[in-house]
């Protein structure tokens, strides 16, 4: 300790970038793309405070005494000059509202869709995804919890503005760029610029959030949007208190919004031993998809992994997501999926009318795809989703 | 011979201000001794008076250790040879730890035996170090200064009960020892943002604990071992204060309270900084935090028994005014 002095290092010590999805790489090795569009060490990668990331946040008001309030997830920060919201991703700086974040990932990739997973857009395509630093949670179970629960400055960035994520996605033979890996909400300026040059060069945007966010800037996001998944943690606000650090109600309003504004909707479920799986809490959250959102909005109990600040729990046992779909299915659901079980049946999508096998999948990948026009090929039964 | 010179003031004690609850060492002997000193020639119209201030400290930490000279005081704090990390709070630019403070800290500490390019100016960022007027430098033999961003954090998560952070490596693996140099003010979220809050400078997700006004998150973050084990001494930078608005700089609400709070005791010292903070506040025809939703609950669970910070018992804190 005494001679650190000149070990310290010239350059700024970041956690290194997470390495994203092994499954991926090899998809991209199989479809001869390259897993990262850049090699290492590109000249594309940023510096801490460029001026070029800070633009003016859209939704946020200002108040008295430089204070702001943020308009753009129900968390409706107010904070005061020099201080950032609970995201740490949007700076006060003079009575006016900053992101930091526009234009800088932390990190891109090439992921198959079913990644996402969006099991009824575009089957076996790619999605470009990107992510910046920072999330408006704090789940106890992250998995991407060095990029989500820390600030811009504290990895490696890039300078990638809307139109070269466009462009980067074309060359790659991406039919979609996906916002995901953190919380796409509060990277929402950069979100929506992108979405709207992707539409430019006939390259979809899939979002892949928490939907914690307010109704207004959610309005406007699904008219440039083709696909929205919800992660949704639970169905008890108990447990968005204690393990998410949020609130059920506005996620469920949220998926509301989706389905009114048309936009294409998956609800993605990670069922926790002991702390969301009980019968009557699934029992309850069917039945509200059912009632509120559609029979068709597909849902998928996914499993969990002991991760981050939640390691005393063991990874679900694959009966108990079993039992998850099969309430769910008794419920009138009829596109209730398993995940995070590769080669279990339940990742297959079959006609809810008369049991044809429409998608087999197994984990990533596509083996048979049987829809023919939106329609089972065998009962003619349309099914929901985006096939093409 | 005990040179003190001091008068003991029972205001804290007299006030109804503490708060009943089960306290952590509340049947012990132990006592937490904070020394609260003034001199209003220490701040003329905004200007530090670097002599008077110099004098004050010494005063304030021949007090609070007993000595008779301000050497043998912090020979009791620090070690010759030893990496010492001075935590200052720049948050808020003019608002900030003043620099004449830390030099006085730093004069001193060169006395008892730290090498300057063993001092560590730290704080979060090298932006908000560089706003408040300090130099950043991180190679050479003279007195080290830089922010976080340029350390990085220790990868090893630090978790306790609600909280789990990335801690500076500044704190991890550079220093032997902190010395924390908050400021006092009030903070538009936790109520009050003194010296258990200042380590929220120290970890790399303090945005993420400002939840129901700062309880029991500050309280978790400063049970991190790593801070129980090298935070030394705290010493208030209360030479300009503020009791509203904070923890922006609103020249409107702050007062020359021309002091400094001297402690080892975190929760003691915080205590009684509520209690400048409400008195004055009360002075001014502000409500109390309390009614303001953001009564700094934090201080109380630091004390608890699942923290065992520090003392908030009245009876437990022997406060010094000088
Ligand atoms: S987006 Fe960030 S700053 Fe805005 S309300 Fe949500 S957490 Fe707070």
């Amino acid at each position: 300790m005494k001679s650190y002095i000149d070990s310290l290092p010239n350059k700024k010590q970041k956690f290194t970038r997470r390495q994203f999805l092994t499954a991926a790489g090899s998809a991209c090795i199989m479809l001869g793309l390259p897993a990262l569009p850049f090699p290492k060490g590109s000249s594309l990668k940023a510096a801490g405070n460029d001026q070029r990331f800070v633009r003016e946040a859209r939704f946020y008001e200002k108040l008295s005494h430089k204070q702001v309030r943020c308009k753009l997830c129900p968390r409706e920060c107010v904070i005061d000059d020099h201080e950032r919201g609970y995201c740490g991703v949007r700076e006060n700086r003079g009575g006016t509202y900053y992101t930091l974040v526009y234009a800088r990932p932390c990190t891109y990739h090439l992921d198959p869709i079913e990644k996402k997973p969006l099991f009824h857009f575009l089957p076996g395509s790619m999605a470009f995804s990107i992510a910046t630093a920072g999330c408006n949670l704090n789940c106890k179970f992250c998995q991407n919890w060095q990029i989500s629960q820390v600030t811009p400055e504290q990895v490696d960035s890039y300078y990638l503005p809307p139109d070269k994520i466009a462009e980067m996605a074309g060359d790659y033979r991406a039919q979609s760029i996906a916002y995901t890996y953190s919380e796409p909400t509060i990277f929402y300026e950069y979100m929506f610029d992108t979405a709207m040059a992707g539409r430019q060069k006939d390259v979809k945007s899939v979002v892949i959030t928490a939907g914690f966010i307010e109704k207004e800037p959610l309005k406007e996001l699904c008219k440039v949007v083709d696909a929205i998944k919800v992660d949704l943690k639970a169905f008890r606000q108990k447990y968005y208190s204690e393990i998410v650090r949020g609130e059920l109600k506005p996620v469920l309003e949220a998926m509301q919004t989706i389905v009114e504004q048309g936009t294409w909707l998956e609800i993605v479920y990670l069922v926790v031993p002991t702390l969301n799986d009980s019968e009557k809490e699934i029992r309850d959250l069917s039945q509200f998809v059912k009632e509120f959102l559609g029979a068709e909005v597909p849902i998928h109990f996914t499993r969990f992994y002991p991760q981050y600040l939640l390691k005393n729990l063991p990874p679900t046992p694959v009966s108990t997501l079993e039992r998850c779909k099969a309430i769910a299915d008794a419920e009138g659901l009829k596109y209730v999926y398993i995940g995070n079980v590769p080669g279990h049946s339940a990742e297959n999508t079959y006609c809810p009318d008369c049991g044809q096998l429409l998608v087999a999948r197994t984990g990533f990948l596509i083996r048979e795809m049987n829809i023919v026009n939106d329609k089972c090929p065998k009962c003619g039964t349309r099914i929901p989703g985006i096939w093409k | 011979m005990n040179r003190r010179i001091f008068l003991k003031k029972s205001f804290l004690l007299n006030s109804g201000f503490w708060l009943g609850r089960k306290y952590a060492l509340a049947g012990s002997n132990a006592k937490a001794k904070v020394v609260i000193a003034q001199n209003p020639a220490v701040v003329n119209r905004h200007q530090v008076q670097s002599d008077q201030l110099l004098a004050l400290l010494d005063k304030a930490m021949q007090a609070y250790f007993d000595c008779d000279n301000p050497l043998q005081a912090w020979q009791k704090v620090v070690q010759p040879d030893e990496v010492i990390g001075l935590k200052v709070n720049c948050l808020s630019g003019t608002g900030s730890t003043h620099r004449e403070l830390v030099d006085a800290v730093v004069e001193r500490l060169k006395e008892a035996g730290i090498k300057p390019y063993n001092i560590i100016i730290w704080d979060r960022l090298n932006k908000d170090l560089e706003e408040c007027k300090f130099q950043i430098r991180s190679r050479g033999r003279q007195v080290k200064c830089f922010g976080n961003d340029l350390a990085g954090f220790h990868p090893r998560l630090q978790v306790f009960g609600q909280a789990g952070s990335l801690v500076s490596r500044i704190v991890t693996d550079y220093c032997d020892g902190i010395i924390n140099l908050p400021v006092l003010r009030d903070h538009s979220i936790a109520g009050i943002s003194v010296a258990l809050k200042n380590m929220f400078g120290a970890i790399h997700n303090p945005n993420k604990y400002h939840l129901n006004t700062g309880d029991p998150y500050i309280a978790d973050v400063n049970a991190f071992p790593v801070f129980r084990k090298k935070i030394r001494l705290t010493i208030v930078d209360a030479l300009e204060a503020q009791y509203h608005g904070g923890p922006a700089f609103q020249p409107q609400w702050r007062w020359p309270f021309a002091g400094l709070i001297v402690g080892q005791d975190r929760v003691a010292i915080d205590c009684i900084a509520w209690q400048i903070i409400e008195e004055k506040r009360k002075q001014k025809g502000l409500p109390p935090l309390k009614q303001e939703n953001r009564e700094p609950h934090y201080i109380i669970t630091a004390g608890d028994t699942e923290h065992r910070l520090g003392f908030v018992h009245k009876e437990k804190i022997e406060t010094i005014y000088l």
